[in-house]
């Protein structure tokens, strides 16, 4: 799908970015394109170390690239110091002034523009109401707490109106329920605010909570962009598949493909229906991914598609899973949900079939 | 039988004991080093001169403090200011003043070199910064003059590079004692400068870039403030040992730019009026104390605007 860079917030085009030289020259980031689109909540998901952040500096300027553009709504802004980017950050370690007040600290940025005095006081009076610190004003920052700083970061980093808005990783200092709350909150922020934002995590999670869509990154590269269910559903690479949320991994000949399905055969001997990732055409060999929620326990062992034997019952309270050793050897993994009434009562030990539903397996790229 | 009290009153007792005990070679060290001296000070300043140099003891006078301020005209006996002290005050000031701004104007981007370094390099740097105190002050003076005598080498190069037709005289001006008090003092300024740079969060300079500060806003704004611990320490520590200098205004400044330091000494050894030295000391002190105290309460004054 190719987007026209003026409808986009953000383009990126053919990105590096390599640090160091000689043998110790190491591309944080490799050839990396993505486009992001106006108003969207757009999340760069990956573990650390993966360029995610870097990519971020990129944008915000505090870094140039190596090679490649970045355009914003158009304009290369590659070249530009960070004070001519009309983007605005919200930094993991909040960064805010220490010598300055709650409400200084919001209107620096309208301050470094030039504003008129009551044009910044007015609107840091919204900003203040906006994130709901107004009784704070005129705080030290290093007299609220962190939840709060939290906000004023975001507050200071909305005030000047930017076009894009960057987060690099700004929950990870909280605890796990300010951690929930704040990810509603800038839910929230982004709708009423109508800025791009673009969210660095590594918390697959707040990722498949907050995104509009979602750039998986791993080594300096983008593996995937799709929306939240895109990428839980059809992961197209086993790093994807294995880095959000649990995955069973299971060996596969293709038989037969038909547009974005597949007929493959697993090493039972049974064969399945499964999606095709897009823009790759896997023959031979594959493998095949299925979530362990959307496995299906058979009535009995004999006949289906997949058995084996419950090795371990671990009870999670909303669900259960069984690990399951199949017959094939490979381990299998099938989660149940702890529903009223028509619990699953399996026992360790106990022989086991499994099924897998059309739609429920997902044909690996590589 | 001791009760549970008794016994608690005697450990308390040992332990207040014991504590004394041990702040003993402190307190020792303090009132014979520091605090001792100065009263030997203020009372050598209300004493009666003796007529080879030390005092008369027991006798009493203001005349040391009298002439430090005031003179007596030998012919008429009417009473002046004492105009060539006064002058020396103000010299000494004003050149400890003007060193301080420019070991801070020096200082500040060295110390910001240092603290942008990576962590191993830093300590290399710091390191360079403390060669010279390895080597005692008088030499280093003496390879001052080396450099910016008349034949020196700053001037024959500056003449090679066609810069200048004759040699600049530079020694025994103000400049010269200026040049050497900066080189001197200007490790005191960078070290605590460095210290509170160190400290310094980069993340907040990058948020000052992002929030649209240019360089200088950033400068001004954000790292000038959070580093004014720094800045205070090391004009401090400059300005002081510039008041009371002694060996450079000597060796680069000559006989006739004299500083405090060579007028106290001059009252010890040649003028051999030791209640004046005293006086002239315990008046450079207050000097001192005056100018922390405006710094203190400026300070106050700008935190308090701050907050």
């Amino acid at each position: 799908m190719p987007d026209q860079p003026g409808r986009n917030a953000i383009e990126v085009r053919d990105v590096s970015k390599i640090f160091g030289s000689g043998d110790a020259r190491f591309a944080a980031l490799d050839r990396v394109s993505v486009a992001i689109r106006e108003n969207e909540f757009f999340t760069l998901l990956g573990p650390s170390g993966c360029g995610k952040t870097t990519l971020l500096r990129l944008i915000a300027g505090f870094d140039f690239p190596s090679e490649g553009e970045i355009f914003l709504y158009g304009e290369d802004i590659a070249p530009l110091p960070p004070y001519r980017r009309p983007v605005n950050t919200v930094f993991q370690s909040y960064a805010l002034f220490p010598h300055m007040t709650v409400a200084q600290n919001i209107g620096f940025g309208l301050e470094m523009l030039g504003k008129p005095k009551n044009e910044i006081k007015a609107r840091v009076e919204l900003m203040l109401k906006l994130v709901r610190m107004e009784a704070l004003a005129n705080r030290r920052t290093s007299q609220i707490s962190g939840g709060q700083q939290q906000r004023v970061a975001l507050a200071r980093a909305l005030a000047p109106q930017p076009k894009v808005l960057l987060l690099d990783e700004p929950l990870s200092a909280l605890d796990y329920k300010l951690r929930k709350e704040m990810q509603i909150e800038l839910k929230r922020l982004q709708n009423e605010t109508g800025i791009t934002f673009i969210f660095v995590t590594h918390d697959q999670e707040e990722a498949l909570t907050m995104s509009d869509r979602i750039a998986v990154m791993s080594a300096g590269k983008i593996l995937q962009i799709g929306s939240p269910r895109d990428i839980y559903d059809r992961p197209a690479e086993r790093f994807v598949a294995d880095f959000i949320g649990e995955s069973n991994f299971l060996p596969a000949t293709m038989v037969s493909k038909q547009d974005d399905h597949a007929t493959v055969r697993l090493t039972s001997g049974a064969e399945i229906s499964a999606s095709l990732p897009q823009n790759a055409s896997p023959a031979g060999d594959v493998t095949v991914v299925v979530r362990p929620e959307h496995a299906q326990f058979a009535a009995a062992a004999n006949g289906a598609p997949l058995a084996g034997t419950i090795e371990n019952v671990v009870y999670l309270g909303t669900d259960t899973h069984f690990h399951l050793k199949l017959d094939t050897g490979e381990p299998f993994i099938v989660r149940r949900q702890n529903a009223r009434g028509h619990a699953d009562h399996r026992e360790a030990g106990s022989r086991v079939g499994i099924l897998i539903p059309a739609d429920a397996a997902q044909v690996l790229r590589d | 039988m001791d009760t549970a009290s008794e016994v608690a009153k005697r450990a308390e007792r040992a332990d207040v004991r014991s504590r004394w005990l041990l702040s003993a070679p402190a307190l020792l060290v303090i009132f014979f080093a520091a605090v001792g001296p100065l009263f030997v000070m203020l009372a050598y300043s209300f004493m009666v001169k003796g007529d080879y140099g030390d005092v008369k003891p027991g006798e009493f006078s203001l005349d040391g403090w009298f002439s430090v301020f005031f003179q007596r005209d030998i012919f008429d006996d009417t009473v002046g200011l004492a105009d060539a002290h006064l002058s020396i005050f103000w010299r000494s000031v004003k050149l400890s003043l003007i060193t301080t701004m420019l070991a801070l104007a020096f200082g500040f981007p060295t110390a910001y070199f240092i603290a942008t370094r990576p962590a191993r390099t830093r300590e290399v740097w710091v390191f360079l910064i403390t060669i010279p105190f390895w080597t005692n002050l008088l030499i280093r003076t003496f390879a001052m003059q080396e450099v910016i005598r008349n034949e020196g080498i700053l001037n024959t190069l500056m003449m090679w590079l066609g810069l200048i037709d004759q040699p600049i005289q530079l020694m025994y001006t103000d400049a010269a004692i200026l040049f050497g008090m900066v080189y001197v003092y200007l490790p005191l300024m960078v070290l605590p400068l460095y210290a509170s740079m160190e400290k310094l969060d980069f993340n907040l300079v990058e948020a000052g870039y992002d929030l649209y500060a240019t360089r200088l806003r950033v400068l001004w704004r954000i790292i000038i403030p959070l580093v004014r611990p720094g800045v205070i320490a090391g004009s401090i520590l400059v300005f002081i040992p510039s008041l009371g200098a002694y060996v450079i205004p000597r060796v680069l400044g000559g006989g006739k730019n004299m500083m405090l330091g060579n007028l106290i000494e001059l009252q010890f050894g040649a003028g051999r009026n030791w209640p004046l030295g005293a006086a002239i000391s315990i008046t450079l002190m207050a000097i001192v104390m005056l100018a922390l105290l405006v710094y203190v309460r400026n300070e106050a004054r700008s935190g308090a605007q701050n907050v």
